[in-house]
Formats: C-alpha cells, sequence, structure tokens
C-alpha cells in the first residue's frame, strides 16, 4: 500500500473518455450485470417456465404442476436422491473428520515438514473431477485394477466395484474423499493458526490434557468453520454429477446415479427439457431446505 | 518471552514425570508421523499411478502381475492419441487452453470492476443488485444448464447457434457472483484517500481504478486468477452439454469407447493434471489462497 503512495501513478486519463463519479458505477457494474441477467436470471426463470411445460408434438404447451407430481411419484429420482443422502452421511463425516486429524497434526509446532505435508494433502484438489474419476476407475478396474491385485495378497476379492452396488458406492465414496480431505484440511488448518496460543498454555498449566484441549477448546472454536464446511460438502455432493458420470456411469441398477447424472440423462439423452427442468428445481429445494436446517440447528444449539 | 515461561513451567511442575512423559510424547509423535505419511501415500499415488500408466503400452496397464514402474511408451502413446481424428485431442488442448486463459482475464476484470463498483460508490439500487447476485450464490449451476443449452442451440429468443463453439462455453460464467463478492470484500479495505489523491490529481474515474485499485489488489487477483483458471480448466459438464472440445470433455470421449485405451485415457489425464501441477509448485500460497476465498461457493 505504501508503495502506492509514495509514488502517485500517472493516472490523468483522455477527457473524452471521462466519466462522471455518479455514472462510474452504473458503468462499471453494468457488463456483471448484464452477463448476470442473461446467462443466470433468464436461466433460472427460463428453466422454472420450462418446468411447468410439456413438449407435445414439438411444442412447448402448459402443463401446470403435472411434472412435478411426476417428480414426487419419480422412484428414479428419489433413488438419486437417496445415493446423495448415503454419501453425505457416511462420507461427509469421514472426510471432515480425516481432515481435522490431518490438520491437528500439521497445527503441531514440532512437526517437521509442515509445508510439504500440506501441499501433498492439497494435490488432489487441484485435479478436475474428470481426471480424478478416470483415474480411479482405473486403479480400481475390475477384476485386474492395481487396488484388486494388492487385495489378493490379503486373500480378499477380487472385489467387484463396479458390478455390486455396496462396492460401487464405496467407491465414490472413495474418489470423493481422495478428492476433497485436503481441500477441508486446509480450510481448517487456516482456523487452528487463528487460534490464540495463548489459550493452549493457559490450559496446559492447568494440567489439561492433549485431548481435553481438543475437546474444550479446539471444537467449541472452530465450530463455525465446521458448520460451514459441512454446508459447502453438502451443496457439493448435491450437485456430484462427474463422478456419477465417468467413474461408475451410474452404477449396477443405479446404485450411484445422482441427481445430476439423471438431470443431464432427462435433458440430453431423452431430450425431455421441463422434466430435467423440474428435475432442477427438485435439487434446488432440496439444496434451500438442507442448507437451512443445517444452519438452524448449529444455530440452535449455540444457545 | 512467552515461549520461554511455556517451556520452562511444565518441566518444573512434572520433574518427576519427566521420562514417562517423554516416551509417550516419543509414542505420540511416532504415531502422528506414521498417520501422516500413510496420508501423503494415499494422497500421492493415484498421480503416481497415472503419471507411471501413460508410459505403459495400451494392454500392459491391466496385466497380472500389476505394473508398478514406468515404462518408455509415453511418445507411442501420444502420437496414437494424435493421430485418432475423431478424438480430436489437439483442437480440445487449444480450447481448454484459449477458453480458460480468455475466461479468466475477463472474469477477473468484471468481477473487479463490479466490486469496486459496490464497495467504493454509493449509488441508487446498489443494495438490490448486489442482493441478486449474492442470492444466485446458492443456486445450483445445474439449474442453468438446460436454458442455457436452449440459448445456445439457438432457441427462442436468441438465436445464437453457439453450439461448439469457445464463446458458448466463456460465456455464461463470467459474471461470478463468488468472484464479484470476493473483490468487494477487498475493494473495500482500499483507502478512501487514495481515490480522492488520485480525483485531485486529475485522474477519471476509470484511471483510478485502473492504475490506484488495481495494483493494490494484486494478491486478491492472483488468488481469483487461479481460481478462475483451475475452474475452468477442470470444467466438463457445461462443456459436455455445450458440445465443445476439452481435454476433460476428451476424457470422457475415451472412456466412453467400447474399448478402452487405458494407457492412452492416463497420457491425456496427465495432461490436464501436469499443467495445474506446475503453476501449484510455483505459486503455493496463491493457489492456497484462492481455495479458501473459494470456499465460499465450493
Amino acid at each position: 500500500m505504501q508503495s502506492v503512495v509514495s509514488q502517485p501513478p500517472e493516472v490523468r486519463s483522455r477527457p473524452g473518455l471521462r466519466i462522471s463519479p455518479k455514472l462510474a458505477p452504473y458503468v462499471f457494474v453494468a457488463p456483471a450485470f448484464i452477463l448476470f441477467l442473461i446467462f443466470m436470471a433468464y436461466p433460472i426463470i427460463y428453466s422454472f417456465i420450462l418446468s411447468l411445460q410439456t413438449n407435445r408434438d414439438g411444442e412447448q404447451v402448459w402443463h401446470g404442476i403435472a411434472n412435478y407430481t411426476r417428480l414426487l411419484g419419480d422412484e428414479l429420482f428419489w433413488k438419486a436422491l437417496f445415493n446423495t443422502f448415503i454419501v453425505l452421511v457416511i462420507q461427509v463425516p469421514i472426510q471432515l473428520g480425516l481432515a481435522m486429524l490431518l490438520a491437528v497434526g500439521l497445527n503441531s509446532k514440532i512437526l517437521k515438514g509442515r509445508g510439504f505435508f500440506r501441499a501433498v494433502y492439497f494435490l488432489p484438489a487441484i485435479t478436475g473431477l474428470a481426471a480424478a474419476s478416470v483415474i480411479f476407475r482405473i486403479l480400481f478396474a475390475d477384476p485386474d485394477g492395481i487396488v484388486n491385485s494388492f487385495l489378493s495378497i490379503f486373500s480378499f476379492g477380487p472385489v467387484h466395484w463396479s458390478l455390486d452396488e455396496f462396492w460401487n458406492r464405496v467407491l465414490l465414496i472413495l474418489v470423493i474423499t481422495w478428492r476433497w480431505t485436503g481441500y477441508n484440511m486446509v480450510i481448517y488448518l487456516s482456523g487452528l493458526q487463528a487460534i490464540p496460543t495463548d489459550l493452549y498454555e493457559a490450559a496446559e498449566v492447568d494440567g489439561a490434557s492433549k485431548s481435553t484441549q481438543f475437546f474444550r477448546i479446539t471444537l467449541p472454536l472452530m465450530r463455525p468453520i465446521i458448520l460451514f464446511t459441512t454446508i459447502l460438502s453438502t451443496i457439493g455432493t448435491l450437485q456430484i454429477f462427474d463422478e456419477s458420470y465417468l467413474l461408475t456411469n451410474g452404477g449396477p441398477n443405479n446404485s450411484t446415479l445422482t441427481v445430476g447424472f439423471y438431470l443431464y440423462r432427462t435433458a440430453f439423452r431423452q431430450a425431455d427439457f421441463s422434466y430435467a427442468s423440474t428435475i432442477a428445481y427438485g435439487l434446488l429445494i432440496f439444496i434451500a431446505v438442507l442448507s437451512f436446517l443445517q444452519f438452524k440447528f448449529a444455530g440452535n444449539e449455540e444457545n | 518471552m512467552s515461549v520461554v515461561t511455556s517451556n520452562t513451567r511444565p518441566q518444573v511442575v512434572a520433574q518427576t514425570g519427566v521420562r514417562r512423559r517423554s516416551t509417550g510424547q516419543l509414542l505420540r509423535r511416532s504415531l502422528m508421523y506414521l498417520v501422516l505419511i500413510l496420508g501423503a501415500f494415499l494422497s500421492l499415488f493415484p498421480f503416481y499411478y497415472m503419471f507411471m500408466a501413460s508410459t505403459l503400452r495400451k494392454d500392459d496397464v491391466l496385466k497380472q502381475p500389476p505394473a508398478l514402474f514406468p515404462s518408455g511408451q509415453l511418445f507411442d502413446n501420444i502420437g496414437r492419441l494424435a493421430k485418432d481424428e475423431q478424438l480430436g485431442l489437439g483442437e480440445g488442448i487449444q480450447n481448454s487452453l484459449v477458453i480458460s486463459v480468455i475466461f479468466t482475464v475477463l472474469t477477473v476484470l468484471i468481477s473487479s470492476l463490479a466490486g469496486y463498483a459496490f464497495a467504493k460508490y454509493k449509488w441508487r439500487g446498489r443494495n438490490l443488485v448486489f442482493f441478486l447476485f449474492l442470492a444466485t450464490l446458492m443456486i445450483p449451476n445445474q439449474v442453468t444448464y438446460v436454458p442455457l443449452f436452449k440459448i445456445m442451440a439457438g432457441g427462442n429468443p436468441f438465436d445464437l447457434n453457439w453450439l461448439g463453439t469457445v464463446q458458448a462455453v466463456i460465456l455464461p460464467g463470467l459474471a461470478s457472483p463468488f468472484g464479484i463478492f470476493l473483490m468487494r470484500q477487498s475493494m473495500s479495505q482500499l483507502p478512501d484517500e487514495l481515490i480522492d489523491a488520485g480525483r485531485i490529481d486529475g485522474a477519471g474515474e476509470f484511471g483510478i481504478f485502473w492504475r490506484i485499485a488495481l495494483p493494490v489488489m494484486r494478491p486478491t487477483l492472483a488468488a481469483l486468477s487461479i481460481f478462475m483458471f483451475q475452474s475452468q480448466w477442470n470444467s466438463f459438464f457445461w462443456p459436455l452439454v455445450a458440445q465443445v472440445n476439452t481435454i476433460p470433455t476428451r476424457i470422457g470421449a475415451l472412456s466412453g469407447a467400447s474399448i478402452i485405451d487405458y494407457s492412452g485415457i492416463m497420457t491425456v489425464t496427465s495432461l490436464s493434471v501436469l499443467p495445474l501441477i506446475i503453476v501449484f509448485l510455483l505459486m503455493q500460497r496463491e493457489f492456497i489462497s484462492g481455495a479458501l476465498a473459494g470456499s465460499v461457493k465450493g
């Protein structure tokens, strides 16, 4: 900041291009706002209109809430939500727990190579989900992938990762855990580093053990960040697409079909744009409700 | 000072327990290293396997016993992929680069301008417009894909016919609520005195933004640029729908083939991951702060 003050840059501009300070904010926000209207606001509204229509002989006609009643009775939609829900309930706690464990480990002052470990754990988070999906597809190939070869050392398997519903879900959970644990770890680590060290020093003097310190100091102070990562993971999980498409292709008997993939299939394989828009709005409602509940739940416990 | 007191005090208190305490500490420390090293291995192994498999003959990837070390087939694999005209890998690489670079430059500029307008000016409608941007942060992108496809395909009221073109991928995400939000936060820390000084010096409003505000924002701009580049470079769903040939959609095309070219897929995947690894190693700090800021949208 100081460098700016000490050497005032050449800021005189040509008089022709001058905008008055009154008009300037409108001009500056205009590109974003126009793009927003065309590519965000309009599609959101258009999508809702589509969800109230249906295609009859190539013509869009009004359909009332019939698509929504269809959605409520659509087993595949519920199955996709259920699949996502399983990932949410099992994967998110595992991932966030692991992330916290690693973050606490890395936050330790006595640890050597902290920067190295942080970089290594973060590395999966720079990978594209498409890339991660196909890497895991080959690692977990059935029956000849290297993971099955490794398991066979212990006389386990071969595990039918792509044929067995249970193991197919495990596979989906594994790839998500690999891709996101380090990301959450970095978020936690930055939170841990913001906790004043004299809190721990005082606890040490009082004779509190490390685990007491963790549960009495670390966890309570990290609550907002944990809530934040939980909501992020929830929203992210509900929107999973790449992994379902590229890693499991929906899985055997749709065991890893996600709402995103179901939406894609409905819109771009069956060309049913209206019903696909209904699925999108169904997803939107679920995300809104879950985020609200998580906020509410966390808010209530606070009191 | 405080370090000294905190180090000496427990020793004085626990004089008798020193031995027991240090073995416990040693055990705990070893266990911690063990967990961390195991985690590092699990984190890195898929990368190693990807690079390793890209150097194998295509039938050797899943052979038994499994290959664990690189072989010399990388250039053969690249040659085979380059010759595959249906795949269009060359075009995919070019598109990915063009799209990611143009998108990043434009979205960072648009976000900065809007963020500056929100942070540094008082104007009618400011809160309403900002609320509109903010509200869409909560809306999943997937809601917009069907209408966007119809827009790009040339449906009413736009007659664009843009499927398969780079602008179909670049345009929709340019007004990024996350980018605007981040730049507004960052711009609000810019001292008003700097702006006033610029006005006294006779600078125009855009000149103040360009020559005073933006240079101060450099760390945020770097983090935002990396975040935007990475998300566009890795993007799969929308380029797939918009029928644009990019590196991720080439990965998709290869993995959808009836007979899968395993070392070919791993070669393209390496190509997709390697540039990001290099950027990450060079600019780790910006990368991570971009991710931390990006955690707003996830």
